[in-house]
């Protein structure tokens, strides 16, 4: 009988520590999965954030370092510079990319470095205990917007992935989710191209995932996926923001 | 002949990287150091080398950590606001034991303060400067041939122990200009580390990570003890300084930098005037030439410690004389240069 489903070679056989419905292990089994397909395993080098993903090598078994929270693009753009024919990508959530690297990723992507991003949206901090990120929607309840957000106080969730697309280093930037089989089709097939993007030398590549927190939502599993439907994706909506490739 | 070159004193660091083999230089502008940074666009740019003008002071400190864990010799340079900004990207640094370079040109503080020659950043140098339990080796230059050397420098230690290592000047450091023979002549040989700790793509080896989080139990004291472990080492054999008329000396003055010049020059006339008067110019200011102070103390009136600052070194000084002769301090602030007259008359007075 024919094997039609098994763990990808670059990632390790361990179990994750993240909770029941997180999006995050679907995530990283993806990027596994096209550094398999695209056998770049031994050139791969990732930069993980600081948040719920900072134990990512724990799972991926390919060369990976750290970085001070939101500085993934810089260490990105340090290790691309130096070694140019490797595959650099960084690993980055909301809190991480969108609120304290604001600077790092509008900087890294306006030089158009040669790079891939995956940046993963749950619009809430998942490892200090579910406060508001920069992309928390509005009316959302977290730790530090007890009665939901409110923009007078509050601001407005960030559409970070549309303001990168105005930048001319910026190549291809695609929003998609992970909440149900065609989703993560959808979303493997976006992180394929943004890794071709960086095989081809084409520049800046970054695939936004609307990904599940059950735990900081206070919701079940299912109830979770079924928000970023009804919800998230009515802020955030799926589909190429940008492809000049 | 011996051939010299007119260089300032960042331009000089900047030639000193250069013939260091840096191979990735990031930064940003900022008032006195903008001569390196323009220096580094030309030079790294001449050679096929990596220059980059950051956003931030932030973003430049992690683009160095990047270079650095790919295996390339790294460095960046700001004065002290700017420094301040990198502090988080430092800790890292240590804490991933990463080799990098830093270049602080000091300037007058604390906030915005002025563009003015200062000393006030050597408490944020030498005790660690960010957070967590850590040391980075601090080199200080008194002139500019010393700028060239000391940076060259550097990158050895930095690569020798995986950790940064910072050059501590001052404006006007930075800014004057003197003939450089080193450049041309007894050209310094780079030395090549074996790096087998870089990520550069797990071909043939297994995957290898690089980080400072590490949670598990006793594990993160573990790694501090190790660090710790190395800046014993390091306080060991890497002291430098250079003394003056310790034979025969009843009093000194110790300082660092600009100030040590002004002060060669107060104990040289003083001398012409048969005072039994010498120095201690700190080269290394961490780790900090305790011994040679604690062993010449035993046998003097006193010390006057100068610095262009509140008093910093200052404390450093008193630890390592433990009460043996009494300590007297002359500190100018906020971008005050202590003339050669000034220090004349305190040592007088005493």
């Amino acid at each position: 009988m024919e094997k039609t489903f098994s763990r990808p070679k670059s990632m390790r056989n361990v179990v994750m520590h993240y909770c029941a419905g997180c999006g995050h292990g679907i995530v990283h089994r993806l990027i596994c999965e096209v550094i398999d397909e695209f056998k770049i395993r031994e050139k791969t080098i990732a930069i993980a954030p600081v948040g719920c993903a900072v134990l990512a090598y724990d799972y991926w078994d390919f060369d990976t370092t750290e970085s001070a929270h939101g500085r993934a693009p810089a260490v990105a753009t340090g290790i691309k510079r130096i070694l140019p024919d490797r595959i650099i990508f960084t690993y980055q959530g909301d809190g991480d990319l969108a609120a304290i690297g604001t600077a790092e990723i509008i900087h890294t992507a306006n030089r158009g470095e040669n790079i891939t991003v995956i940046f993963v949206n749950n619009a809430v901090y998942g490892m200090t205990g579910g406060q508001m990120a920069p992309t928390t929607i509005l009316g959302q309840k977290t730790e530090t917007t007890p009665w939901g957000r409110e923009p007078k106080s509050d601001g407005y969730p960030l559409k970070i992935s549309e303001m990168l697309s105005l930048l001319p280093g910026v190549v291809y930037i695609e929003r998609t989710a992970v909440n149900n089989a065609k989703n993560v089709l959808l979303t493997k097939r976006a992180i394929k191209k943004a890794f071709l993007n960086q095989i081809e030398n084409k520049g800046f590549s970054l695939v936004e995932v609307l990904s599940s927190c059950p735990t900081y939502w206070h919701m079940s599993p299912v109830e979770a996926m079924k928000w970023i439907d009804t919800e998230m994706t009515k802020y955030y909506p799926l589909g190429v923001i940008k492809n000049n490739c | 002949m011996k051939e010299r070159i007119l260089l300032c004193g960042n331009e000089a660091i900047g030639e000193g990287a250069i013939q260091a083999g840096c191979q990735f230089y990031a930064g940003y502008p900022i008032t006195p150091q903008n001569e390196l940074t323009a220096y580094m666009a030309r030079r790294m740019n001449e050679e096929g080398r990596v220059f980059i003008q950051s956003e931030s002071e932030i973003s430049a400190i992690n683009m160095v950590f990047g270079a650095s864990l790919a295996g390339a010799r790294a460095m960046t340079s700001s004065s002290s606001p700017g420094i301040s900004l990198k502090q988080e990207g430092i800790s890292y640094l240590v804490g991933c034991e990463l080799p990098a370079v830093i270049i602080n040109i000091m300037r007058g503080g604390p906030g915005l303060g002025n563009i003015a020659p200062s000393q006030a950043d050597y408490f944020q140098a030498t005790k660690g400067g960010g957070h967590g339990d850590y040391h980075t080796i601090v080199l200080a230059p008194s002139s500019v041939e010393e700028a060239f050397s000391l940076t060259f420098l550097a990158f050895d230690l930095a690569d020798l122990y995986r950790n940064p290592v910072i050059i501590l000047g001052d404006g006007v450091l930075g800014q004057m200009m003197e003939p450089v023979s080193q450049i041309q002549n007894s050209r310094p040989k780079v030395k090549n580390y074996s790096k087998d700790w870089i990520l550069n793509g797990c071909r043939g080896r297994n995957p290898r990570i690089i980080r400072s989080l590490l949670l598990g139990e006793g594990e993160l004291e573990k790694h501090n003890q190790r660090l710790q472990k190395k800046f014993k080492e390091i306080k060991e054999k890497e002291v430098r300084f250079e003394a003056l008329y310790l034979e025969d000396a009843d009093f000194i003055l110790v300082s660092y930098g600009t100030v040590s010049r002004i002060c060669k020059a107060v104990v040289s006339n003083l001398r012409s005037l048969g005072k039994k008067i010498g120095l201690i110019r700190p080269v290394s200011l961490w780790p900090f030439p305790e011994e040679i102070i604690k062993k010449t103390a035993k046998r003097l009136k006193g010390i006057l410690v100068v610095e262009m600052s509140a008093g910093q070194m200052l404390e450093d000084v008193k630890i390592s004389v433990e009460g043996a002769c009494p300590v007297y301090f002359y500190g100018r602030m906020g971008g005050g240069v202590p003339t050669e007259e000034e220090i004349f008359k305190q040592v007088i007075a005493l």
